[in-house]
């Protein structure tokens, strides 16, 4: 009896293992498709030897990390200096990215914040509001973007009208143009995390702060900002690391001297100048980065969780 | 009111009335609450005793009238102003700080060093006998231990006033019959004036040096403990607090202080007179079941004849259910002892159920 109630059990849990194995083969193969796919593609393109009017030639070559990294004079022929161009890009890419994500926090958090603090029922229509402008094309958007900021645009001639400035801001074709640009595009993935954060705050520790002598700004600092840390986290992730691969702000609002890496890796893409492994590298490389960053993150995450 | 009576009160509230749009929550209420004084705001969920409690932290501002704290006005004080903590429900102990970093933070919130502050965070953990939990996180703390850290940690300022708004609704039985003792200690021990808010009527009976029992945002009675369990008011005092037989009597006369009254049946009963009661009312009379006894024979006031309808058995006493035969049906509770056992009697037996002298009492409304 008691050898059948053993068996029972553990072909019970084999059927849970089977049927959780089937049921997770969709996520799987969502992962393998369009994730790892995609980057192993990615991985071996940049490997491979460059044709001229875009594509790839079967044959090994460092050729594309080379070019990334090395500068050999202009024939190419002299040993390997350190190429400043494309770490320059990267680097203003990273800036860019950098600082629109830190205006995407200062605007979005007290956004999310005054959103989770309405009633229950006029949440969901805050949050739609915030939504409405990103039914619309990104790239319409962002065109919107340039003319409303043009020197000849409305916020330029009403600023001119009230009398505030005197000549126009000039604010097109500028890294700020750039940065307005990856802000308008990316706050709302700024505040729906930390939205979705504030609201399941526990608002009686705000109130065990206050009734514990700390001002409004302490409160801010010691409570709540550890306490929604996870959803700030998330949202700057979610903003920086699209800003960074963006070539849409960039190109339409900054011009020649604003160029990011998403504009350089677009363009070994598109157009007859292609170099399809020189991309693929470029975009390793941003990637490794990208992951190199969220690593030092986690790891510093996790340490800062076990000092407890 | 004389000014050295509120030189004492630690707290004072003068006609203070809530009011949420339409919805009066609290309707004039005024008391005075002494310094080191253990004080129980009682009444049941939605009677405004946690709108008070708040009021007094400073999460509620006062519609109309005033509390005083120390005989000063602290209306226009934030909470983080005034002198008084807090012990939370769910005692919202910070999630991610250590237990001395909880302890240790309003000490520190008032311009104390980090130093000063961990000092004063062991002493108070010391006190609430935590000191081997002092580096962990809340989350790894059991209930009752969560409990003393929120203590500990509304104590580490030195409060003028103590607020506990239901703090050991959360505990098990038996923890928080242990807790009741030790904040009782602890109240003596600091000194420090305890507003306790709770529902729980045992608790307030227990711990309570006076207790102001509330319903539908008013103060129905506030006195000592015994006073409001042995002298209810009205009838929401007497039904709330504690078990009772409640019997519908008409009062024919007062004489020197007694009121002599009869059932409907005709039955004559005397008690107490009471303020607010005069001759002529129609009024019900509250006996608590443990001031009664049974017996074979009539004895020579107050006795009622019924008929034993049961017997229950709870432990410390035994509840005799009887069936007057003038009235309606009365609770009687007899100790479980052999003094108690011998004034028991069989199911369907007649039985006189006597009230002890003084132990009626009339109820206003």
């Amino acid at each position: 009896m008691a050898g059948g109630v053993a068996s029972g059990g553990s072909s019970s849990a084999e059927t849970y293992k089977e049927a959780r194995n089937f049921l997770l083969l969709p996520a799987w193969a969502v992962l393998v498709i369009f994730v790892l796919a995609p980057v192993m593609m990615m991985f071996v393109y940049s490997f491979l030897t460059k044709e001229f009017r875009g594509g790839v030639i079967w044959e090994f070559s460092f050729a594309a990390y080379d070019q990334f990294f090395c500068d050999r004079g202009l024939f190419g022929d002299e040993p390997c200096s350190f190429e400043w161009t494309y770490i320059g890009i990267f680097w203003r890419s990273i800036w860019q990215a950098g600082l629109a994500t830190f205006f995407a926090l200062l605007i979005g958090f007290p956004t999310a914040y005054f959103i989770a603090t309405r009633p229950p029922h006029l949440r969901a229509i805050w949050v739609f509001l915030i939504t409405i402008p990103y039914w619309v094309n990104l790239l319409i958007r962002t065109v919107s973007m340039k003319f409303l900021i043009r020197d000849t645009g409305p916020l330029n001639e009403f600023l001119l009208w009230v009398g505030i400035i005197e000549s126009p801001l000039g604010i097109a074709y500028t890294n700020t143009a750039v940065q307005l640009g990856l802000f308008y595009s990316y706050l709302p993935f700024m505040v729906l995390p930390i939205y979705a954060a504030v609201e399941r705050y526990n608002f009686a520790l705000s109130e065990a702060a206050a009734d514990l002598y700390a001002s409004k700004w302490t409160t801010l600092r010691l409570v709540l900002l550890p306490a929604v840390k996870p959803g700030v986290i998330a949202g700057c992730i979610l903003v920086f690391v699209p800003s960074l691969g963006s070539f849409l702000a960039p190109d339409l609002l900054g011009g020649a001297r604003n160029f990011m890496i998403g504009s350089l890796i677009d363009e070994q893409f598109r157009g007859s100048a292609g170099n399809w492994p020189f991309g693929a590298a470029a975009s390793m490389i941003l990637l490794s980065m990208v992951l190199l960053l969220l690593m030092i993150f986690a790891r510093q995450q996790s340490k800062a969780e076990g000092r407890g | 009111m004389p000014l050295n009576k509120d030189a004492t009160a630690a707290i004072d509230v003068r006609n203070a009335v809530k009011r949420y749009g339409d919805f009066t929550a609290l309707k004039t209420i005024s008391l005075s609450i002494r310094d080191n004084e253990f004080f129980t705001l009682l009444g049941p969920s939605g009677c405004g005793k946690t709108t008070l409690l708040r009021m007094i932290a400073g999460f509620e501002d006062v519609t109309e009238g005033a509390i005083f704290l120390f005989g000063k006005e602290i209306e226009n004080l934030p909470p983080n102003k005034r002198p008084i903590n807090t012990v939370f429900q769910n005692y919202a102990l910070f999630p991610h700080m250590t237990v001395t970093d909880n302890v240790a933070f309003g000490v520190q919130r008032l311009g104390k060093s980090r130093q000063e502050a961990l000092r004063r965070a062991g002493e108070m953990l010391e006190l609430v006998q935590l000191s081997q939990f002092a580096e962990r996180k809340p989350a790894q703390l059991s209930g009752g231990q969560q409990q003393r850290v929120a203590l500990a940690r509304a104590l580490a300022p030195s409060p003028k006033v103590l607020l506990l708004d239901e703090p050991l609704s959360a505990l098990d039985l038996k923890l928080r019959q242990a807790m009741r003792f030790e904040l009782k200690e602890i109240q003596r021990e600091t000194g420090i004036t305890f507003i306790f808010v709770t529902h729980d009527q045992e608790e307030a009976l227990t711990m309570s040096d006076r207790i102001a029992v509330m319903s539908s945002g008013e103060v129905q009675q506030l006195g000592e403990a015994r006073e409001i369990y042995e002298k209810p008011r009205n009838m929401f005092v007497a039904d709330f607090i504690g078990e009772t037989n409640l019997l519908e009597v008409f009062v024919d006369k007062i004489v020197e202080g007694r009121a002599m009254c009869h059932l409907g049946g005709g039955h004559a009963l005397t008690c107490d007179a009471v303020e607010g009661v005069g001759e002529g009312a129609k009024v019900h009379m509250s006996i608590r079941p443990e001031r009664l006894v049974l017996s074979e024979t009539e004895a020579p006031e107050n006795s009622l004849r019924g008929t034993v309808h049961d017997n229950i058995f709870v432990g410390t006493d035994i509840q005799s259910v009887i069936d007057l035969d003038d009235g309606p049906r009365m609770l009687v509770r007899t100790s479980n002892s052999d003094r108690g056992k011998k004034h028991l009697f069989e199911r369907g037996a007649t039985a006189y159920v006597t009230m002890e002298g003084g132990a009626a009492r009339l109820l206003v409304d």
